[in-house]
């Protein structure tokens, strides 16, 4: 057994060590994303309009998925932080993922 | 085997240390705690994890409920699909005006900070505009909270999120006038962050609520 020790007085080591160091995009990057929210916010409206039958329901749940998960990843910086920050929120979103799932199983929600 | 670094961890609120993001170089990003991070932005997130228990609950609710309208409107007849669509657009827009308000905070731009704050605010506005116009329009036609389940649980489910919604706008506007006269102390950039992820939480919850409240067929 040996012990290496590293002395670093640097005032940055506190964020290397410290893993809240990320690289947030530019501006650009995000009226381009928001420019793509708006374009799946625009499909889902259509199904107001236009008849996609059965087609619809799943499509506009996978819509909702993908908004969802774009604007926590990229708005919320959960791609560019921490993990930590990210296991605290997908602790509460599964739970209540799982919890009303089971309610709306046991009221039979499902079957329609 | 171990290795044992230590390190002189500068102290929590030291202006050259805390974090601001990436741009700045050497410092930023920082946090004296356990872990390294910032602990008003963990618990700023474990918060959020438990408004999804809320809501959960809340939207859980409405889709149980949402057939049970007896002989009052039932949300085919009631809903106003377009109307919607512009306010759920208006929300949407508002994350972006938000973000941009995040990152102008991170280059410590703090007048481009206020201009896209108030601008989020003022969208955020004309959502709950929206919805109070929504509301007194369905209780013109008939729907008050307690004339059916679907009502109740409907107007509990929107309401809840119109005042979240009301709340974001009075700590937007908070904000931009605490950071016009100076009164944030500390990292500025962070506090801007903090109340940006409450925003952009309040999004993605309408989100959800405009896909399967308004727009999924009941």
């Amino acid at each position: 057994m040996s012990a290496t020790i590293e002395h670093v007085d640097e005032p940055d080591a506190a964020a290397h060590q410290g893993h809240d160091k990320h690289h947030i995009p530019k501006d650009g990057y995000f009226i381009r994303v928001a420019i793509i929210l708006a374009g799946l916010t625009a499909l889902e409206t259509s199904t107001y309009w236009l008849n996609f039958g059965s087609f619809a329901t799943p499509l506009l749940l996978t819509l909702m998925t993908i908004k969802f998960f774009m604007i926590i990843l990229i708005f919320m910086h959960l791609k560019f932080d921490n993990k930590l920050f990210s296991v605290m929120f997908y602790i509460g979103l599964g739970l209540a993922l799982f919890v009303f799932g089971i309610m709306l199983f046991t009221f039979q929600f499902f079957r329609g | 085997m171990s290795d044992i670094a230590v390190h002189d961890v500068p102290p929590a609120h030291d202006d050259t240390t805390a974090g601001h993001g990436a741009d700045h170089g050497a410092g930023h990003g920082a946090h004296a705690t356990a872990t390294g991070l910032s602990n008003n932005k963990l618990a700023m997130w474990l918060f959020l994890g438990s408004e999804c228990l809320l809501f959960g609950g809340l939207i859980s609710t409405y889709m149980l409920y949402r057939g049970r309208h007896g002989r009052g409107p039932g949300p085919d007849q009631i809903f106003d699909i377009p109307l919607t669509s512009v306010s759920s657009f208006v929300l949407l827009m508002s994350s972006l005006t938000m973000v941009l308000a995040v990152n102008s905070a991170k280059r410590e731009d703090y007048r481009n900070t206020n201009l896209w704050l108030v601008i989020t605010a003022l969208l955020g506005s004309l959502f709950v505009g929206g919805q109070v116009y929504e509301f007194t329009a369905f209780y013109h036609e008939g729907l008050g909270f307690t004339t059916s389940l679907f009502g109740s649980s409907f107007f509990t489910l929107t309401g809840f999120h119109g005042v979240h919604v009301t709340i974001g706008v009075i700590m937007l506007l908070s904000l931009a006038l605490m950071l016009s006269r100076g009164r944030v102390t500390g990292d500025k950039a962070e506090v801007v962050e903090m109340i940006g992820l409450y925003w952009h939480f309040v999004d993605v919850v309408w989100v959800i609520i405009f896909t399967l409240v308004y727009l999924i067929p009941s």
